[in-house]
């Protein structure tokens, strides 16, 4: 019992940790992502599912939190990239950039790899994140200065 | 009868290059690039992937520029483009409650958990021609503030914690989601067909509509509880990777219209819901679609169908822009046949009408 909840806890932090650099780089632009990996020497791999372009129906909830709707499509690009050493990783992003979704199969791979889930992590994924939440906050600064103060003016000698 | 049938090739060929000519315009000028009109043009490009049914940014202002400006030719053209691609799934259900909110107001209530925020909008603008803009203009960088990091509630929740609105309907786990784009509509359609119905809908018809639940045709007694605008995360359960991967974020509207009461000899008095959600900032269209939400709900709330706006299969059968001009502009189509007969007929009737009078001119005069 012991050892199988060890281990369904080990595969859920795999799995976050896998999610998380994901979600940074799905945020990333194709060319910036590139530019990271450029600068690490990359394993050995093969495509084991060639880059492709798809769709998907994204779904709302009715009022905001109650039964499913289909709302509308998204274009979507997805492809799977296997090491030479045999992590597979799957890559899926927004839009119809076929190249991002294979690279970040390949970071997806190297994340769950003993030998490059450091390097991947330092050299692709932290750089990047620092610059998605750069992005977010910058957002979040520029939006927070339109939001407005009420006051109540007081009339009369009280 | 003879029918020309062939003879067009040449004309339509040099109609498209004429086309692509007056599409370029003057050519001394420079030629929008997709960057300028996803950019510059960005709510038209939010209303080309709302009412074509696909985000994509690109693609939208690709249509945009093909179609001359002429939305609903490039809706039709984003309508066209999902056909060519395979459909990978359905996402999880987006989370509006967690959205990174660039607008958020409320008509109800002042002071909201997380504040009201103005955003980018038109509202309170002079509605003045700028002529700076005319000239090329360079604005300042927008002002900062301190970001909080409070959360930002939906209103309906807040009202939901007292009671005082109904609880959105819940997931059956045993009724898959409608989709109109793989089945035809059939009537009575449920919400959430309605809601994809009304999603892709056009504006104008639902402002339209809405409107006219205002001035009393199905009326519901309304207040925008919530618009708000920003970023919401996409997550796609994917079977080959065994959880929901991260797509990314889309650019989606939300609109929460509060509505007069339900009760019963059982239940508690408590105001309704209409809801709108769509992608983009696209908020004419969100507050449009949840008063027309609303009045569809009609039959569900025991409410008398009298008015246009609460006739699901008038709306429904009406919204689409793509098939509506579709129909409408078929007729411009060669109909050479068809007028043929209907000329053959008249000419009979005008011929029995004419030896009916000749026949018997003094009897009708003495009548």
């Amino acid at each position: 019992m012991m050892a199988s909840d060890e281990s369904q806890s080990n595969e859920s932090a795999g799995q976050a940790r896998r999610k998380a650099a994901m979600a940074v780089l799905a945020h990333s632009e194709a060319a910036e992502i590139s530019g990271r990996l450029g600068t690490i020497a990359l394993p050995a791999h093969e495509n084991l599912r060639e880059p492709e372009n798809g769709l998907v129906m994204v779904r709302g909830r009715v009022g905001g939190d109650g039964a499913p709707f289909n709302l509308g499509e998204a274009t979507v690009s997805r492809a799977a990239v296997r090491l030479s050493t045999g992590e597979v990783g799957f890559g899926y992003t927004l839009g119809r950039d076929r190249q991002k979704a294979q690279m970040i199969a390949l970071c997806d791979a190297m994340v769950q790899s003993d030998q490059f889930a450091d390097l991947v992590e330092a050299k692709v994924v932290a750089p990047l994140r620092a610059a998605v939440i750069a992005g977010r906050n910058r957002k979040a600064a520029e939006t927070a200065a339109t939001r407005v103060d009420f006051y109540t003016l007081v009339r009369g000698e009280g | 009868m003879y029918v020309a049938v062939k003879g067009g090739e040449r004309a339509i060929e040099n109609a498209h290059r004429l086309l692509a000519h007056e599409r370029r315009g003057d050519r001394d000028v420079p030629e929008l690039s997709l960057d300028q009109i996803s950019g510059q043009l960005s709510l038209g490009v939010d209303r080309v992937m709302t009412e074509g049914s696909l985000y994509d940014r690109e693609l939208a202002a690709l249509a945009m520029k093909q179609a001359r400006g002429d939305m609903i030719e490039a809706i039709f053209l984003v309508r066209a483009f999902r056909a060519t691609l395979p459909r990978f799934g359905a996402t999880d259900p987006v989370d509006t409650g967690h959205m990174q909110v660039r607008r958020r107001i409320s008509s109800t209530f002042k002071d909201i958990p997380g504040g009201q925020i103005l955003g980018p909008t038109f509202d309170y603008t002079h509605r003045l021609l700028d002529p700076q803009l005319a000239e090329g203009f360079s604005p300042e960088r927008p002002a900062t503030g301190e970001a909080s990091i409070a959360a930002m509630p939906r209103v309906t929740d807040i009202l939901g914690r007292d009671g005082l609105i109904e609880t959105s309907p819940e997931a059956d786990a045993d009724t898959p989601v409608g989709d109109l784009t793989r089945e035809p509509l059939s009537f009575p359609a449920d919400r959430d067909l309605r809601l994809q119905n009304l999603a892709r809908a056009d504006e104008g018809f639902l402002l339209a509509l809405g409107y006219s639940t205002q001035r009393g045709y199905g009326r519901t007694h309304p207040f925008a509880g919530e618009i708000r605008f920003g970023e919401v995360e996409v997550e796609f359960m994917a079977e080959d990777a065994g959880f929901a991967v991260p797509l990314g974020s889309i650019a989606m509207t939300e609109c929460q219209m509060v509505n007069q009461f339900k009760g019963s000899a059982t239940e508690a008095p408590c105001f309704t819901r209409g809801y709108g959600l769509a992608f983009g900032q696209s908020e004419r269209k969100t507050m449009s679609m949840a008063l027309v939400d609303r009045s569809l709900r009609a039959r569900e709330l025991g409410e008398e169908v009298v008015a246009a706006a609460q006739d699901e299969e008038f709306v429904m059968s009406h919204s689409d822009n793509v098939q509506a001009t579709g129909f409408v502009e078929h007729l411009k189509l060669p109909h050479y046949v068809d007028f043929q007969s209907e000329l053959g007929l008249l000419r009979k009737l005008r011929k029995e009408f004419a030896e009916a009078n000749e026949a018997s001119p003094m009897q009708e005069a003495a009548e």
